[in-house]
């Protein structure tokens, strides 16, 4: 069968490390990339004797997750213990959520092409994220690192909705553009604070049977997700081509060889033996803490997308775009309020910010210069003091070494001639050194202007002001 | 219930134990006894009641989300058997 | 009377009276327990030349006039399944053989801030798992009372510290009977107060839902003196419970007419020792003639309670033990080529039988495919027990019941069969699994003259109530100017 005779089912979990100051069960910082354990107390380190204590932000920042998308909050709930033995577990047992999630039942509306597809979310529940396993260069060992023992995660799991590539990248933008969006996670997927593992299955068009699921990890960003999918219905396909059948199994996705291998160690059984969490009391949210909590939700990129529309007039693609990420979102909106020219930031956003954005792939949450700089640089080739051009060179130094455009502009000799005169030299030049052009502009090729003003602009490494260039020529030449 | 060898010896690998030979027989002659004996649990009228996790009724009992260090982290690190650059150090882990 | 014989309340007065000094009586502790220590094996740690250290710094801020406060300087002694910052905590365990707590728990930082001195941390049942003490790795106790015979457990080294007068005092830890069972066998006052009364942090899992600290002491107004010192709400303890500071000394008074006295038949029926019966027969005679009233009453639960409790408490167990995985503390089983022979080989070298045993249990129960049949039945007939017990505490004040069904029996009789040692629980465990306060208070000798125990049990946070009960019926028959360890029965 060709690949198209299948219909791909799949699922997402997702874990977003919340960004609380503290981990979840003890006072000990989050704070990323520390020294090896010095983020570590007894009870984050599983020191017998230790008991956890509830972070109160943890619980708050889920049920905003919950609200976020659509979900119902439980107003009865509690922690469970998941059991297995890994050496970046200390306590041979995750402090998780088993059969009563703080939230279920929501949904997140995406948009594929011009189809709204909602994708069903089936819990979000709180649990703590494992330490770090590092391996030992020199000795060849593993070497284990608590730092992140106890950080808090909410893992929100998906409806089996999904059904190609495009509506997993659209479902994990949106839903990442959220937790952004209500700051309870910043996402950073290279620092681990976002992550995804894809339930993938596939059945021949028409069946109504779901096929046998695999289940993929340790994907670190959206390149590689996609990737990870598309070798793994590849795989799948192939096996059943082959006569083959698909095996349940854990796989991790392996980067640079493009392939995804088995994780189970067949001697372990898996049995997590879930049970109540003895350690901590029940949670029981009154109606008015949710309510409170859903009042004071930021606005959502779906309510900032209309009022792009409204209030700016951006294009629907343009209002797409820049809602996507939280901190373009924010960037438009600062920098726009600054300089009050939103059309020029959202075109900075639109074209060149993302340009560079792809280039370097990089997140918006990377972006290195702050919304005043952009906006001092709208109000620089506003005021005519550096052209257009000179203004994406700056943008690249931004980018590069953030700082005032002003002072990157002094320090490069970036400034535009405005100076009439100056300018006028300059122009007299040109027409002497292009007589041909003045004739072909006489004779009504209008070509020829753009021709002498980019002479002029070569001339002056581009810092002549483009305006003044054409008034002078048109005078010049008209004479 | 009874109890087979096949399922001692899985439990005992979920709890990461390994046993010996005779103590595979004598573990499997004790939790039969003791299973026959929890079994009453099974008996008791029980149908319409809840659950009880503990003994306290209290509820939500959080913390406030403020950053205190540990200040003796040699003292949590003192009785590794093994350790390296400040870490636990273990045979390679693969996976 | 020789000073380890005396009551913390006697030290004190005689403290206050310059009768003795702070190192007179430390002292007299560091000899007795020299003295008595090779036949009865009580402490897994002694820190007598710490205690006296100690006592001295104490003794000089006295003489130098500077406030103390009124326990500083007396000893205790410590169950070795709580943390002690920089002293080796074992749990009698050859898992922790050489760990040194990173941290004191709540417990102990409130021992150490009325500036009382720990003389040492005392044997008890590997992981609190047993009730005789000879689940220890280290050591095997023994009774003062008699030396052939078990102290009881598993807290049973600081039942027979006290019960030997090598401390005046001990805390431990009572998960199904652990402090009531060997107070009862050693002959001494033990208390388990409310499930949440005291803060279990640093307090060493055994089964998290029924673990909570108790006390040894030689009377019960001692009882109450440190009851007040440990008792409280602890932040770091989300199960301990806040309410308003209690003074139980108030509760030591003599009047108990019109105390309302529940007899539940059925912890008097099969299996209690004949002597054991009536022993607790006279002593509620005897709360009939203080003004009691009395009245037999049906409370079933014994057995449910018991296969409960066995049910939940592995379970708790085998979760709260898999820490202990080679990797952070102590233990290492040799040559491993991975990590999965690590765990393996440490967990079985380094855990005793009786705790393999019971993850074992715990393991299955939890287990897909018998979690209903097991796990969750039990969390429902724990329901049932705490209705009954309600039922029970609408009618009467304190019901009364043997602590334990038999006297304290020879080394090695029990060892052998777990069920038989379990039974030993059958009294006690049903007041861990509805989280209730009972004393234990000795209330006569059998024919070998054995001590036997009263069990009081009491309302949740009702400890004032119990400890008047214990009170007002020790000082009508004051055992313990009747009764003293012999100190019999040993090989040397």
């Amino acid at each position: 069968m060709a690949r198209e005779d299948y219909e791909v089912v799949m699922g997402l979990e997702v874990h977003a490390e919340l960004s609380t100051k503290t981990k979840i069960f003890c006072s000990c910082s989050t704070e990323f990339g520390a020294e090896p354990n010095t983020q570590v107390c007894p009870i984050c380190m599983a020191m017998p004797g230790t008991l956890p204590v509830l972070n109160e932000k943890v619980v708050e920042y889920a049920v905003k997750a919950g609200l976020a998308t659509n979900c119902e909050i439980s107003r009865n709930s509690k922690n469970d213990r998941k059991n297995y033995f890994y050496p970046d577990l200390p306590k041979a047992y995750q402090i998780s959520q088993y059969d009563q999630p703080l939230c279920e039942k929501g949904y997140i509306e995406i948009e594929v092409g011009q189809e709204k597809k909602k994708i069903g979310i089936t819990r979000i529940h709180i649990e703590e994220d494992a330490g770090k396993l590092n391996h030992d260069e020199y000795a060849g060992g593993s070497l284990v690192d608590l730092n992140r023992a106890g950080v808090p995660l909410i893992e929100i799991v998906s409806e089996p909705d999904l059904r190609s590539i495009e509506e997993v990248d659209c479902y994990l933008k949106k839903l990442k553009s959220i937790l952004e969006y209500i700051e309870v996670s910043d996402c950073k997927m290279q620092e681990g604070s976002f992550r995804a593992d894809v339930n993938v299955s596939i059945r021949l068009k028409g069946d109504t049977k779901l096929g046998t699921r695999t289940e993929m990890k340790n994907m670190n960003s959206f390149r590689s997700i996609s990737r990870a999918i598309d070798y793994e219905i590849g795989r799948q396909v192939q096996a059943l081509d082959n006569g083959g059948k698909i095996e349940q199994e854990t796989l991790r996705w392996d980067e640079v060889s493009g392939k995804t291998f088995s994780m189970r160690d067949k001697q372990d059984a898996q049995d997590y033996r879930y049970f109540p969490e003895p350690d901590l009391v029940a949670i029981e949210l009154s109606e008015e803490y949710i309510e409170n909590i859903k009042n004071n939700l930021p606005e959502l990129p779906e309510s900032r997308r209309r009022r792009y529309l409204e209030e700016y007039h951006l294009s629907e693609k343009d209002a797409g775009i820049i809602t996507s990420s939280k901190y373009l979102s924010n960037l438009f909106e600062e920098a726009s309020e600054i300089c009050g020219n939103h059309k020029a930031v959202n075109n900075w956003i639109i074209s060149d910010i993302s340009r560079i954005l792809n280039e370097k792939e990089m997140d918006p949450i990377e972006i290195p210069f702050t919304a005043d700089n952009l906006a001092k640089l709208v109000i620089l080739i506003d005021k005519g003091t550096i052209s257009s051009s000179i203004g994406k060179k700056v943008l690249e130094e931004l980018f590069e070494k953030p700082r005032d455009p002003e002072d990157i502009i002094k320090e490069k000799g970036w400034v535009q001639i405005s100076d009439e005169n100056a300018i006028k030299e300059i122009v007299l030049k040109i027409i002497n050194d292009n007589p041909q052009s003045v004739i072909d502009f006489k004779a009504g090729k209008d070509r020829a202007l753009g021709f002498l003003v980019g002479q002029a602009m070569k001339e002056t490494k581009g810092k002549a002001n483009p305006q003044m260039l054409n008034k002078l020529f048109l005078e010049e030449l008209r004479k | 219930m009874q109890v087979g060898r096949e399922e001692l010896l899985h439990i005992a690998n979920l709890a990461q134990l390994e046993l010996k030979e005779e103590e595979i027989e004598k573990y499997l002659l004790h939790l039969q006894d003791i299973l026959n004996f929890a079994n009453v649990v099974n008996n008791a009228p029980v149908e319409d009641l809840d659950i009880t996790i503990g003994s306290n009724k209290t509820k939500n009992v959080f913390r406030k989300d403020e950053v205190e260090e540990f200040k003796d982290i040699e003292s949590l690190l003192q009785n590794a058997p093994t350790k390296e650059r400040n870490m636990f150090k273990l045979p390679k882990v693969i996976n | 009377m020789e000073i380890t014989e005396l009551t913390v309340h006697e030290l004190q007065e005689k403290i206050k009276n310059k009768e003795l000094t702070i190192t007179e009586i430390n002292k007299a502790y560091v000899d007795r327990i020299k003295e008595k220590e090779p036949e009865v094996q009580a402490f897994i740690t002694e820190l007598t030349e710490e205690g006296m250290e100690q006592a001295k710094v104490i003794q000089n801020k006295i003489e130098k006039g500077e406030e103390v406060g009124e326990l500083a300087g007396i000893p205790i002694g410590i169950k070795d399944i709580i943390c002690t910052k920089g002293v080796k905590t074992t749990c009698a365990s050859k898992m922790l053989e050489n760990f040194i707590a990173p941290y004191d728990a709540t417990v102990m930082e409130k021992i150490n801030k009325e500036e009382m001195i720990d003389l040492g941390k005392l044997n008890m049942d590997e992981f609190a798992m047993g009730g005789s003490t000879e689940y220890s790795y280290f050591k095997k106790t023994r009774n003062p009372w008699d030396l052939s015979r078990v102290p009881g457990g598993s807290s049973g080294g600081s039942a027979a510290a006290v019960a030997a007068d090598m401390v005046p005092w001990a805390l431990g830890t009572d998960t199904g009977g652990s402090v009531r069972q060997p107070a009862s066998l050693c002959g001494v006052v033990g208390l388990k107060p409310t499930y949440g009364a005291i803060s279990r942090y640093g307090v060493i899992a055994f089964a998290s839902s029924l673990d909570q600290v108790g006390l040894f002491t030689k009377d019960v107004q001692d009882c109450a003196t440190l009851l007040n010192v440990v008792a409280g709400h602890d932040s770091k303890d989300t199960t301990s419970v806040e309410q308003e500071a209690k003074d139980y000394t108030k509760a030591l008074q003599k009047d108990i007419k019109g105390l309302k006295v529940g007899i539940p038949k059925e912890f008097y029926g099969e299996g209690i020792n004949v002597d054991v019966k009536k022993t607790l027969e006279e002593a509620i005679k005897k709360y009939e003639e203080m003004g009691a009233e009395i009245e037999e009453f049906s409370l079933d639960i014994a057995n449910y309670s018991l296969a409960t409790y066995y049910i939940i408490a592995c379970a708790e167990a085998s979760s709260n033990l898999g820490r202990y995985d080679g990797i952070r503390y102590t233990y290492r089983a040799k040559d491993c080529g991975d990590i999965r022979e690590i765990y393996k080989k440490t967990r079985s070298e380094a855990f005793g039988e009786e705790v393999k045993r019971r993850i074992i249990l715990g393991t299955y129960v939890l287990s897909s495919g018998y979690y209903d049949a097991y796990y969750k039945k039990a969390q429902k007939v724990r329901t049932l027990v705490v209705k009954e017990f309600n039922k029970a505490f609408e009618k009467y004040d304190v019901l009364i019941t043997p602590t334990s069904p038999t006297t304290a029996f020879k080394l090695g009789e029990r060892s052998t069969n777990p069920m038989e040692m379990y039974l030993s629980d059958i009294c006690t465990v049903s007041v861990n699994i509805a989280g209730l306060p009972g004393i234990s208070v000795p209330c006569g000798v059998d024919s070998n003259g054995m001590p036997i125990g009263m069990q009081i049990i009491g309302n949740k946070f009702c400890e004032e109530t119990i400890i008047k009960a214990a009170y007002a019926y020790e000082q009508e028959t004051n055992f313990r100017s009747k009764y003293k360890p012999t100190f019999k029965g040993g090989t040397k």
